[in-house]
């Protein structure tokens, strides 16, 4: 990474505006190209059979039938995949055995959960290759089915993968198990915190597996030449975490694969992993060397890919009669899904993390049922660590007397102060932004009536830097044309542009952007983490430094002086009494040395963490117990809000998806382990009806750890919402509820248990 | 495979012609027969209004309708709601209002409110939010895409909701 003067300038020109976006007018007119929107000639349309049990071995499949209906090119099964050792890849915000990968992309030995994918057909079109895939017989041995992480934990419970052993403290155990591992971070002595509190709050929280549920499904289409080379267009966040993943899966040099981006409908970390990209690349090898497109159904999105864990999450929580937290303890279980690799550990990153606890023990169960194998969703593993934790905060502040925001200033981190693993927290903005909770309309307007209630919650998410790269070329005119690796899902071709105006003191209509495919730019993580704006952006700013020195050695060459003595600001190129704009020097580039281009990669060490406040305050129809949002504040340390209208639309996005997965959704299983609600009647995303206006307030602490004073602000938003709406029930109708959803069949139920 | 049938209509105000078996909707003939990908298929049963498409003014999801239906039908996509002139105020209103994040259900939510401002020019954000409750979106929270809609329709927005 190129070292960085940290400035910390108190004007921006171009940061902090709002200009219209770069790719705005394609998609309100429909010629944005997303994944299904790729046309080539010759294309094949491709189907995956997928499994209709949730745990069962395959003992044969017979593709002959299949093989040979009119129309169909080929068809492949996981015998066509290359067969891998153990080896730990990361993709995303989560991690996953590059073995296990292969036999989620076409199950081998055993199907896992519903809809596991079992065979894949590609034919000239899509009806024929349903039809075809239809005829495709697999003989199966069906096996009892494990869906809740505690039957699965149980010494007699069916085994998923029998080679599993647990990690357990650097170790592994020795016999077949479902818990892939336990995890622990403790610091203090807990006996001793818990003594020397004088109040104590411990529940038990369950939650539901829900989904990311973007509305563009996967989508992927792929071209193999007669000589191996590999083209894949899809929609994913990240092109070279395909590239990598296709190539490790299919045994592949990562040179011999390029990627191209097609716009993304939305991912929120369910689009980083790849499911259709190996199928249609195998197909089209097979099909001789035709390109094959592949695209799933809603039914097969829902069912097969995502998710993120349902949890089962006791939290224990004590303070002394002053309000001060003297200790706190959890135990987290995830759902892995039908894999090792759930959120369990940056739960436990999440948890308690806002406050300053000294004794603290936490354990981490990553437990695999028959499910599918979760994904990465928005603060992986966050939400429901948050909704244990808050609601147990606000009732611990309720016990003492407190105001809950009061509560969490009185114990809330600041700089200095260290996380439960031990890493000090830089220069953060969780206090300011409790503070400006307390002074919003929202919090000081008075109490919202019977049954209604108000709640707060707070949320911390780490972030994540990443490798970054980004380069641009001046053109004769005064303009810049940026090249970048980071696909757009909300907004980053701008916010990256406006990063690259800030730094060369242009206007941003300067700067246009262009996504480039695998082999046109330098590695590029995918759009996770909450890291694009905050990392291809500090590419794109030391492009700009870049670009300024080059053209000074120009200016230098044009006034025969050494490029040390020419300034530049504000648009100008200065040395004595010589001056000559941008525009007026780019015109200057033929003749002086050509083209100015620059490119830049960074991978920063350290990045600002991102803490949110939200406060909500609901009415729960006691008969029928259903709540409504009355109306909804999201505050967020934004470090420095590059683009504030789009950062407004991730807090409003983030606490929508939390209050979809507070209020109704949840994958519902039937006891064989069929998933029975995949479709979105059933499995109930918020409409325009279910919302207010989302309020936002955006607190802006630089963090220093950015040339900008950027922080990540995409993850953070979805942390505290499932918690404020919790507490917002409890205050509205005197019960806590402690499983999501908070659907109206157990808001009801909760109410008559009071009643009795 | 199926006898194709041929179907005249109008599409985005041109007379076309196309050949289609029985069995696909209007949205796959949209996208795979004429090319016209601006209609996007989120679910494929009518759940998510990302393929809101007008016939004949009224608002519905191609994915539930037959293309053999559109027979002598005027039909409207998201393709046709610009004009050579420039964006339909709907559209400017999405772009300034930074109605969209990342746009897949844009097409359907212009289409839909489009024809919600041709029947009732001046809505409440309650009708607004109503009339939405077909369409999906799962990055905004609405907030935005309610405000552009609402300002394309020359009305303050929710500003005074909380006085």
């Amino acid at each position: 990474m190129t070292q960085t003067e940290k400035t910390s300038r108190p004007g921006f020109r171009v940061i902090g505006s709002s200009p219209l976006r770069q790719d705005g007018v394609e998609k309100v007119t429909g010629r944005a190209r997303f994944g299904a929107d790729i046309h080539l000639p010759g294309l094949l349309i491709g189907a995956v059979l997928r499994s209709p049990h949730a745990h069962a071995r395959i003992l044969a499949i017979d593709t002959s039938a299949a093989a040979a209906y009119p129309g169909v090119k080929a068809v492949v099964t996981a015998l066509d995949l290359p067969e891998l050792e153990s080896k730990i890849a990361d993709i995303g915000e989560a991690s996953i055995n590059q073995r296990y990968q292969s036999n989620n992309i076409l199950a081998r030995d055993k199907v896992l959960y519903f809809g596991h994918a079992v065979a894949a057909v590609a034919a000239v079109n899509g009806h024929v290759a349903e039809a075809a895939a239809a005829l495709i017989k697999v003989d199966y041995e069906v096996l009892p089915p494990v869906l809740d992480v505690r039957a699965a934990m149980a010494p007699d419970a069916p085994i998923l993968l029998e080679e599993l052993r647990t990690a357990e403290l650097g170790d592994h155990g020795t016999g077949p198990t479902n818990v892939a591992a336990h995890l622990l971070l403790e610091t203090g002595d807990i006996a001793r915190g818990f003594e020397a509190a004088a109040v104590v709050v411990e529940r038990a929280f369950t939650t539901a597996m829900v989904h990311q549920g973007y509305i563009e499904p996967h989508a992927a289409t792929a071209q193999v030449e007669a000589d191996g080379q590999v083209t894949i267009w899809c929609s994913t966040q990240g092109t070279f975490g395909v590239r990598e993943q296709v190539a490790s899966i299919l045994r592949l040099p990562l040179s011999r694969i390029r990627v191209v981006p097609l716009e993304i409908g939305g991912g929120f970390g369910g689009k980083n992993n790849v499911y259709l990209e190996p199928l249609a690349v195998l197909l089209s090898r097979k099909s001789g060397f035709r390109p094959v497109k592949l695209t799933m159904s809603r039914k097969d999105v829902l069912a097969a890919t995502g998710p993120t864990s349902g949890s089962v999450i006791t939290v224990k929580l004590g303070a002394d009669a002053a309000g001060k937290l003297t200790a706190a303890q959890a135990t987290l279980i995830y759902e892995a899904g039908a894999y090792p690799g759930s959120p369990v550990g940056s739960a436990m990153d999440v948890i308690f993390t806002p406050y300053r606890i000294p004794h603290v023990r936490i354990d981490g169960y990553d437990v695999v049922v028959n499910k599918p194998h979760t994904a990465a969703y928005r603060a992986p593993g966050g939400t429901n660590a948050a909704f244990a934790a808050e609601s147990v905060v606000d009732e611990l502040s309720e016990r003492l007397g407190l105001d809950p925001i009061a509560f969490r200033l009185l114990n809330g981190v600041h700089e200095g102060n260290r996380k439960v693993d031990g890493v000090a927290f830089e220069r953060i903005g969780l206090l300011e932004t409790l503070e400006a909770a307390q002074s919003t309309a929202h919090y000081r307007a008075a109490a919202p009536g019977r049954h209604r209630g108000r709640g707060v919650a707070a949320g911390f998410w780490g972030n994540y830097g990443g490798k970054s790269s980004a380069s641009a070329s001046v053109n004769a005119d005064g303009t810049i044309s940026l090249i970048e690796g980071s696909v757009d899902i909300g907004g980053s071709r701008t916010s990256i542009a406006m990063q690259l105006a800030e730094t060369l003191e242009l206007p941003i209509e300067t700067v246009r952007t262009t996504i480039a495919d695998t082999d046109s730019i330098g590695e590029t993580e995918g759009t996770y983490g909450s890291r694009t704006t905050f990392a291809t952006g500090w590419a794109a700013y030391e492009v700009g430094q870049k670009l300024k020195v080059g053209l000074k050695e120009r200016a230098a060459h044009l006034w025969g002086v050494t490029a040390a003595d020419v300034d530049y600001a504000d648009g100008v190129f200065r040395s004595g009494a010589e001056h000559m704009t941008f525009a007026g020097l780019a015109a200057q580039m033929d003749g002086t040395g050509g083209p100015v281009v620059a490119s830049a990669s960074v991978q920063p060490s350290s990045w600002g963490p991102g803490f949110a406040v939200h406060i909500v305050d609901v009415e729960v129809d006691p008969e029928t117990g259903k709540v409504d949002i009355l109306r909804y504040t999201a505050l967020q340390d934004a470090g420095k809000a590059v683009y504030p209208d789009y950062v407004a639309g991730q807090m409003q996005g983030g606490a929508a998806q939390g209050i979809g997965w507070a209020l109704h959704e949840e994958f519902i299983y039937d006891g064989q382990g069929r998933l029975l609600n995949a479709n979105w009647l059933d499995y109930r995303m918020p409409v325009s009806l279910d919302l207010p206006f989302i309020e936002t307030v955006i607190v802006e602490v630089p963090s220093p750890s950015h040339p900008y004073g950027v922080r990540g602000v995409g993850e953070v938003p979805i942390v505290p919402p499932a918690a404020a709406v919790a507490n917002a029930i409890y205050r509205a109708i005197g019960v806590r509820l402690t499983e999501l959803p908070m659907s109206p069949g157990r808001i009801v139920a909760a109410l008559r248990a009071q009643d009795r | 495979m199926a006898t194709k049938t041929q179907v005249e209509a109008v599409i985005n105000g041109e007379p076309i012609e196309f050949l289609c078996e029985p069995r696909q909707s209007l949205l796959e003939v949209l996208r795979d027969t004429l090319g016209l990908t601006g209609s996007k298929e989120g679910c494929n049963n009518g759940n998510c209004g990302a393929c809101s498409v007008l016939i004949d003014g009224a608002l519905v999801n191609a994915c539930l309708v037959l293309a053999v239906e559109i027979q002598g039908r005027q039909v409207t996509t998201i393709e046709g709601i610009a004009t050579p002139d420039g964006l339909h105020p709907l559209q400017q209103k999405f772009l300034e209002h930074a109605a969209l994040q990342c746009g897949f259900c844009t097409p359907g939510f212009i289409v839909a409110a489009k024809a919600l401002l041709d029947r009732n020019p001046d809505p409440s954000e309650a009708e607004v939010r109503q009339w939405l409750a077909g369409n999906l979106c799962r990055c905004t929270g609405y907030d935005h895409i309610v405000k552009a809609i609402l300002a394309a329709a020359d009305r303050p927005t929710g500003a005074e909701a909380h006085p």
